[in-house]
Parts: C-alpha cells; sequence; structure tokens
C-alpha cells in the first residue's frame, strides 16, 4: 500500500513544530498530524452518515410503529415487534420471497452459461476488429436506463405487435399473451434481465481469462489437444474468483430489481412478477402502510448486509 | 487445414451473434421511434419502413417532456459535482495514511453498493415529506449520493494509489502541507480516475427511477419518471414513449462507451480486476 509509513512519520511531524510546513498552499495546521486523514475524510462519512444511516434508523423506529399513512389521525403509535410478527407471519412475504429466489435460479444459468460463451468467444485470438465491436457491444446493455428496458421489453412482447411473437412464429410457435399471461410475464421479465446482465458476467469472465499467464496458455494449447481439457484445467481456476462475485453481486442485484419490472409489468398480472423489492414499494407507496414495509425494508437490509459481509469476507481478503 | 476454417468461421459467426444479441433492443427502440403510428401498430411488425422524426417533434414540444430531461440534467450534473467534491479527498486519506478503523470504513463505504434503494426510499419520503422537501432538487441530489459517493471513493482511491508516493515526499520536503499535495498532485495526476468516477455517477443518477417516483411529483421529476408516465390507459403513444426512452439512453450510452474500459471495475467496485 503507497501511503503506509506516512502515519509513523505523521506522528513524529506533529510533535515537531509545525512551524516547519508553511507550504505555499495553506495554512500550518494542514501540515502532517494524526488528524489529517481525519480532516479529508470527514465531508464524505458526514455526508453518508447523515443521508444513509440516519434513514436507515429512521426506518427502524418506522418498523416498531403503526405507521399508516392513510390513517395518521391515529397517529404513530409504538406496537413493538407486531409489524415484525405480522410480516413474518405474512404468507404473501414468503411467497414474494420464494419468488425472488425462483428468478434468481432463472435467470443466474443462462447468464453465466452465456456470459462464458460469450468471454471464451471474446478471448479466442483473430477477427480482431470484429473482437473489438462485439466487446465494445457489450457496454450497451449496461448502461440503458432499467427504467427504459422495461419499456423496449413492453413493445417487444407486446401481444398484437410485439416482435417476439414474431419471431416465434418463425420458429412455428403460436402467438403468447406474454405479458397477460403468468407465466409468460415471468419469463418475459427475466428474459430482459438476461439481455442486460449477461455482458456484465461476460466482461467479469473475460478479465478472469485475460489473467491466465500467457506462456501457460500457449504451452498448454501445443501441449493438449483438447479444447476443454485446456478450459477446465488452465482457465477454470481463474475464472472462480469472478464467478464468486457474479453470484454475490447479482443476488444483491435482484434484491434490488425494482425499475425494469415497474415499467413493464407493475408486479403483475396478479403477483406473478412481483419480486421483493416492487413488493415493498407496493406496500409502503400504494397501501401507504409505512409500519410494516420498513419492518420488510429492513428484514431486506438484514440479508443484504449478510450478502456484503459474505462479499468482501471472499474478495478482498488481501486488504485484511 | 479445413477444420481451422470452419472453427474461424464459427467464431465469426459467434461473435456476431453477441453483437446482434447486445444491440436488438436498443435498435428496436430507435427504429421503433422513427416509425409512425400505422407502422409501429402493424402485425406482424414491419423492418423496412420510411422513418420520420415526427415522434421526436412531438417530445420536444412536450413542456413535460423538456422540463424532465433539463431536471436530470440539472440533477445528475449536481450529484456528480458533489460526489466528486465530498469523494475525493476521502479517497486521498485512503489512498495515502494508515490510521485506525480504515478496513472497517473503506467496507462501510463498498456495503453501499448492496443496500436496496427501497430500504432508504421509504424512511427518506416520510423525512422529506416532514422537511418539506419532496419534489426539490435537494433531495434527489442527496438520496443519490448514498451510490455515487461510494463509487467515487473507490475509484479515486484506486487511481491515486498509483501515483508515486516519492512524489508527495519530495513535495512535503519542499515544505508543501497536505492540502497542497492534494490539490496540486493528487488531483491532476489522478484525473483519469475522478473523470472516470465522474461518467459512473452521472451514468447512475441519470438512470435512477425507483427515488425520483416516489420523490418528485411534477416539478422535479425526471427523465425516467416522465418516461414511466405514459403508460397509463389503453392506447399507449408507443412512437412518443420510445423517442423519449431513445433521448434518455443515449447520452449515457456514448459515455459508458467512454468508459467501458471501466465498466467492470465501477459496477465490481474492483473486486475483480
Amino acid at each position: 500500500m503507497s501511503g503506509s509509513g506516512e502515519a509513523g512519520r505523521g506522528q513524529g511531524a506533529a510533535a515537531a513544530p509545525a512551524a516547519a510546513a508553511v507550504g505555499p498552499g495553506g495554512p500550518s495546521r494542514l501540515a502532517h498530524g494524526k488528524w489529517t486523514p481525519l480532516f479529508f475524510l470527514a465531508p464524505a462519512v458526514t455526508a453518508l452518515l447523515v443521508i444513509g444511516v440516519y434513514p436507515t434508523l429512521f426506518a427502524l423506529v418506522t418498523s416498531f410503529r403503526q405507521y399508516n399513512l392513510t390513517r395518521s389521525r391515529d397517529g404513530f403509535p409504538f406496537v413493538g415487534l407486531e409489524n415484525y410478527q405480522h410480516v413474518l407471519t405474512d404468507g404473501t412475504f414468503w411467497q414474494t420471497l420464494g419468488r425472488t429466489g425462483v428468478f434468481f435460479l432463472t435467470v443466474m444459468p443462462a447468464q453465466l452459461l452465456l456470459g462464458i460463451v460469450i468471454a471464451l468467444l471474446l478471448h479466442r485470438p483473430g477477427w480482431g476488429f470484429m473482437r473489438a465491436a462485439a466487446r465494445v457491444s457489450l457496454v450497451v446493455p449496461l448502461a440503458t436506463t432499467y427504467a427504459v428496458v422495461g419499456l423496449i421489453g413492453r413493445l417487444i412482447f407486446n401481444r398484437d405487435f410485439g416482435v417476439a411473437n414474431q419471431f416465434a412464429s418463425w420458429l412455428g410457435q403460436p402467438a403468447q399473451d406474454w405479458l397477460g399471461s403468468q407465466g409468460g410475464a415471468f419469463l418475459a421479465i427475466a428474459l430482459m434481465d438476461v439481455w442486460q446482465w449477461t455482458p456484465f458476467c461476460a466482461l467479469i469472465f473475460l478479465s478472469g481469462l485475460s489473467m491466465v499467464p500467457v506462456e501457460v496458455e500457449e504451452s498448454a494449447r501445443l501441449e493438449t489437444g483438447s479444447y476443454f481439457r485446456l478450459l477446465r484445467h488452465v482457465q477454470l481456476p481463474y475464472l472462480l474468483p469472478g464467478l464468486t462475485a457474479v453470484l454475490i453481486l447479482r443476488s444483491a442485484d435482484v434484491l434490488k430489481l425494482f425499475d425494469m419490472i415497474f415499467t413493464m409489468t407493475r408486479g403483475g398480472p396478479g403477483a406473478a412478477t412481483e419480486l421483493i423489492s416492487i413488493y415493498i414499494q407496493r406496500v409502503g407507496f400504494r397501501v401507504f402502510d409505512m409500519g410494516t414495509a420498513s419492518a420488510q425494508a429492513i428484514l431486506l437490509l438484514a440479508l443484504t448486509i449478510v450478502l456484503s459481509r459474505l462479499y468482501i469476507r471472499v474478495l478482498y481478503r488481501e486488504i485484511d | 487445414m479445413r477444420r481451422r476454417f470452419l472453427s474461424s468461421g464459427l467464431h465469426l459467426a459467434g461473435l456476431l451473434a453477441v453483437a446482434v444479441f447486445t444491440l436488438f433492443p436498443f435498435y428496436w427502440m430507435v427504429s421503433s421511434s422513427l416509425k409512425d403510428q400505422i407502422d409501429l401498430l402493424a402485425s406482424p411488425p414491419v423492418w423496412t419502413f420510411a422513418p420520420t422524426l415526427s415522434n421526436y417533434a412531438e417530445i420536444f414540444q412536450d413542456e413535460k417532456v423538456v422540463n424532465a430531461v433539463v431536471n436530470s440534467l440539472i440533477v445528475a450534473s449536481c450529484t456528480t459535482l458533489l460526489s466528486l467534491v465530498l469523494g475525493t479527498p476521502a479517497a486521498y486519506a485512503l489512498a495515502r495514511f494508515e490510521f485506525r478503523g480504515k478496513a472497517d470504513l473503506w467496507f462501510w463505504f463498498i456495503s453501499n453498493r448492496m443496500i436496496s434503494p427501497i430500504v432508504l426510499a421509504l424512511p427518506v419520503y416520510l423525512l422529506a415529506q416532514q422537511l418539506r422537501l419532496l419534489d426539490t432538487y435537494l433531495v434527489l441530489v442527496l438520496i443519490y449520493l448514498t451510490f455515487c459517493l461510494p463509487i467515487s471513493v473507490w475509484i479515486c482511491t484506486d487511481q491515486f494509489r498509483s501515483i508515486p508516493p516519492e512524489l508527495a515526499e519530495a513535495a512535503r520536503l519542499e515544505g508543501a502541507d497536505q492540502l497542497f499535495i492534494f490539490r496540486r498532485i493528487y488531483l491532476p495526476l489522478g484525473l483519469p480516475g475522478i473523470a472516470v468516477s465522474a461518467i459512473f455517477s452521472f451514468i447512475f443518477s441519470w438512470n435512477e427511477l425507483l427515488y425520483a417516483l416516489v420523490l418528485t411529483r411534477r416539478t422535479a421529476s425526471t427523465a425516467p419518471v416522465v418516461a414511466t408516465s405514459y403508460m397509463t390507459g389503453y392506447e399507449l403513444p408507443w412512437g412518443k414513449i420510445m423517442a423519449t426512452g431513445t433521448v434518455i439512453v443515449l447520452p449515457v450510452t456514448i459515455f459508458a462507451l467512454l468508459v467501458s474500459r471501466h465498466m467492470v471495475r465501477g459496477l465490481t467496485m474492483g473486486a475483480t480486476k
């Protein structure tokens, strides 16, 4: 780490007369004392405490209250753990979590498989220009506004004039009412998610492949004619850290997924595409039951914290 | 020889398939925005048609859309600026000093990447209501900092670490203080990383829907909110929707292409290089 040793010497400098450090840029109090990091960190940390931590604490307090905006005349009395009791015994909450899990298990295998195939195609030597063009094109889905992805999906999967049904007819399939049927809508949002996030997996795997030392890959290529043996014994070990990152980040993303589903189906038909964030938003902002919604959000936060601890533990080991 | 020819051909076909797969929805949005209502509602869809700019003419005359795009620009620019002003000094401290609790602080910054916006949307709505901040730029800028600031801190820390510490040492021997070193050495030399984090902040705040949906009504509503607001009634104005979508997506796509080399680092907070 480049800054190491600074702290030790910094303390020495603080003990010495600070007058030595009158720079052209500012007064001497900003010399090299042990408070210097604090000075530079304070603005960002204060900001995140005010805008991130304080609202979270507020949500925690709200989750212990009866907080229904449509009945604000009753006030917002504390009800202890009642909201949590309500949420944890509520079948809909568990069903929604289950649906979110099924969604993850639907999109993830497709994204991983397509991601690996795309990464291998892009890693393979030859067709330099086309490879560069394909690599750049991967950025387009990632940058597309999530809400607009939902709008595009709604047009593509339209029953009457959507292009998805045209593709289906080319394959000899009958036209579907994609967004009007429960299974169809679920599949449609899954396909849009696969479109948007496969490039993410592909780019991570590609950077994993490029970590394989060139000499190792070359000699392995000469030694074995089998493509799959090369993949399994030489390249796969370099793909594993990326795989872990993808799995954890994507599961956090699925818990966050809101914009695309909201514009595409609003969680419908029925509750077929109502994943966890959509559900909490409905309870909070369409039923206006802020107490229950906050309890759900706090439970979701707990789940997220577990995920991020896992992420840090697995992937940032070298920092400790 | 023939086998190599075949596999090379398959490679090309695969690469073409990748480009078609990634670009098709984008292409479909842009081409739909150039269709008139008859072509849009054709069943099955038409692939060749006489393009028209009438949808764009219509949305640029719509005060609501123009306002929303301007709002998005203001909010995203302010968020970007603020996240750099707050983020670069923090990155400097993380890159150059050792202090107690540094690892924990670092993890705290990173874990903000994971938090679901709905967790903050509920309390921030209630707080903003009490403080009469609903439907203002300020509340959006502040809440967008919760995800832009960590990204800026991360990318800039990474960039600042690559600056040789000898430069700062030399400046110190000349009598420069920390603020001087930060402003005159680290900011200029870290400019590439600062630019990348600016672009990321801009893209993320420009693209955001959930907070904007619940925290704005009319005056401060952003472009994604307006694009979503067409979604009522039976006969949807698809041409206008797709034209608005194109107007929203095009600028950020161009930005993203500029930082395409850093895309993975930005999205993973650098867990994989």
